[in-house]
């Protein structure tokens, strides 16, 4: 079980480096392409960037959520 | 006319929302300024998303997109989608668990207990309060202009305004709109303490986020005589391509701009309103809908930006057509334009309700803070001998509250123009403290001397870049420093080098002076049994 656990919290964070990564989308900076004829695909990379981000979020709140190394301290601060 | 009357009518829903949850208040110091941890996990995303978007994520960021295309989104919007979400995972759960085991109200409360340092708290206080006075007078200034736009006409006879700027006269002018928004949030937070706050500010979010997008469709339809979807494609498809990519945008600007959000996890009004939080569950809805919700409002904004620069929209709003880039505060004019040219007075009052429901959703957060910390941090350390009741704490929180208001109201009829250029320093000199709250959570070797060495190296080397920028005479925003790598020059922003003294500061001087007792580490960082 601590073994997943351990194993959850590595994919998360890889996967927060991986959205800090592809943050820096050099590959789109000078394409003027309109995804579906009205977003540029720079600004329309970026919003699902912003979703992917959420989902990250959510695997972390999952995988790796900060309290449980230290749960015994907050139970006693009334959780 | 019918614009005063909509903004007018939510002014008074917002007071009376505030008003209306002094009915819940205990009458204690902790209820006023904590609403007693009893805030949950909606109405914590609410506060949060409230608190962070300002108004330049509804007008900001369009005039951005105006003058300088999509990049706005990414170097502004998706980066803070990222890193807010990590500052509340990584440093507000855990300061969230602190500060209800031990207690604490304000973030220097923290750093003293932390360090076993009280005197601390002399050298952080006037830095993070000067810093949060900037951000608050911009928010001040921002609202006096968005009543002063939005009210245009309405009073013809009472404020005849300069007939060589026909859009000044019968509008509020800015020093009165200015003050009656400082007066409608002094009476909630007053009244309502952190729990008005909180109800205000979710209010205040639905509010704006609603608004941006019925006001986006409203313009898109509006635009050209075809349907929404037509009329969205015609008009991008005649956006520039300097609009449409990100061909002006430095790279190497656009990667450092990404250290300006870690701002977030040292701005105090935000430390507090983690600490309302219910339970740590509570912070997980905010963590993960954060990144969503900066998306809902800014795309739509910087969709409009590119629109307003196409001879589309100047054919539809003859004045977007006279607007320069080089013109001061043109930027900013832009979705005031589109929305007066494009919708009916209702909407354009509804969208300057929500504009100030933005301002006004982070300066109430910060009034409270700054009433909070001096009498936390001030009267109660310093002239009460720790001791103060609830009546005396309730008092001086809310003393503070009025005194903060009165003068930065004064401060805000110099009309300092200045402090706007200051925003993006006042968001550095939040991040080059970064490295302080990160290390205070996670590393056990962190020392007193090495916190000092951090606070002054970030003091000394934001004053010292300042100054430089300062010499340059070009805005104070503009101002990069140069790297030259491998016989390429590049340009990066001066947080960066901010973060990298303070770090080094913090690390090199930890660890070669003396590390803290182990019962204040142990406090912090308990050793596992079993």
């Amino acid at each position: 079980m601590a073994e997943h656990s351990k194993l959850g919290k590595r994919i998360v964070w890889g996967l927060v480096l991986l959205l800090i990564i592809l943050h820096q989308d050099v590959w789109f900076w000078e394409s003027d392409y309109l995804v579906l004829g009205v977003v540029p695909i720079g600004l329309f990379y970026h919003a699902c960037l912003s979703v992917a981000a959420g989902v990250v979020w959510y695997l972390a709140t999952l995988y790796a959520w900060p309290l449980d190394d230290i749960s015994s301290v907050s139970k006693e601060a009334g959780e | 006319m019918i614009s005063t009357i909509v903004i007018s009518g939510y002014l008074l829903l917002l007071l009376l929302l505030g008003l209306s949850s002094n009915r819940l208040f205990s009458g204690s110091g902790k209820d006023y300024q904590l609403a007693t941890h009893s805030i949950g996990p909606f109405m914590l995303l609410m506060s949060l998303f409230g608190t962070t978007m300002t108004a330049f994520a509804l007008i900001g960021s369009t005039g951005e997109a105006w003058q300088n295309g999509i990049g706005v989104y990414g170097k502004m919007a998706s980066s803070s989608g990222i890193i807010h979400s990590l500052c509340f995972f990584v440093l507000g759960v855990r300061l969230w668990r602190f500060g209800r085991e031990y207690g604490y109200a304000t973030q220097i409360e923290f750093f003293q207990d932390r360090l076993a340092s009280p005197r601390i708290g002399l050298l952080l206080f006037p830095i993070l309060v000067s810093m949060v006075v900037i951000y608050i007078l911009a928010g001040v200034l921002g609202a006096g202009t968005v009543v002063n736009v939005f009210t245009s006409g309405a009073f013809p006879s009472l404020f005849p305004g300069d007939p060589a700027s026909p859009p000044s006269i019968g509008a509020v002018p800015p020093w009165l709109g200015s003050g009656v928004i400082c007066v409608v949030v002094l009476l909630y937070v007053f009244f309502g303490g952190m729990r008005g706050t909180a109800w205000a500010n979710t209010f205040q979010t639905l509010v704006f986020m609603v608004l941006g997008v019925v006001t986006f469709l409203v313009i898109a339809k509006n635009l050209g005589d075809g349907s929404i979807w037509e009329n969205m494609r015609q008009a991008s498809e005649s956006v520039g391509e300097r609009w449409k990519t990100r061909s002006d945008t430095s790279k190497s600007v656009f990667l450092t701009y990404m250290f300006i959000p870690l701002s977030v996890g040292m701005f105090p009004h935000l430390f507090q309103h983690w600490l309302t939080a219910r339970s740590a569950e509570a912070f997980k809805l905010p963590v993960v809908a954060h990144p969503i919700f900066i998306m809902l409002v800014w795309v739509p904004c910087i969709m409009l930006g590119i629109w307003a620069t196409t001879e589309m929209a100047h054919a539809a709003v003859p004045p977007l057509a006279r607007l320069s880039p080089e013109v001061p505060g043109s930027a900013n004019k832009v979705l005031p334009l589109l929305v007066k040219g494009l919708s009916s007075p209702i909407l354009g009052g509804f969208l300057a309700a929500g504009v100030l429901a933005a301002i006004m959703s982070s300066l109430d957060s910060q009034f409270l803070c700054l009433g909070t910390m001096f009498t936390n941090n001030i009267v109660k350390e310093y002239f009460a001998r720790g001791q103060l009741t609830d009546k005396q704490t309730v008092f001086w929180t809310r003393t503070f509250i009025v005194a903060i208001v009165f003068v930065t109201y004064l401060f805000s009829l110099l009309d300092p123009r200045g402090v706007f250029g200051l925003g993006v320093w006042c968001f550095s000199g939040f991040s080059s403290l970064f490295p302080l709250v990160f290390a205070s959570l996670y590393w056990r070797r962190l020392t007193r001397a090495g916190a000092y060495a951090c606070i002054l190296a970030a003091a000394g080397s934001w004053l010292w870049l300042f100054i430089q920028a300062w010499r340059t005479g070009k805005p104070l925003a503009e101002y990069l420093l140069e790297i030259p790598i491998g016989g390429t020059t590049y340009d990066v922003m001066p947080v960066t080098a901010m973060i990298l003294i303070s770090t080094v500061a913090l690390v090199a001087v930890s660890l070669v002076t003396k590390p803290l007792p182990e019962q204040t580490v142990q406090k912090f960082f308990p050793t596992r049994q079993g």
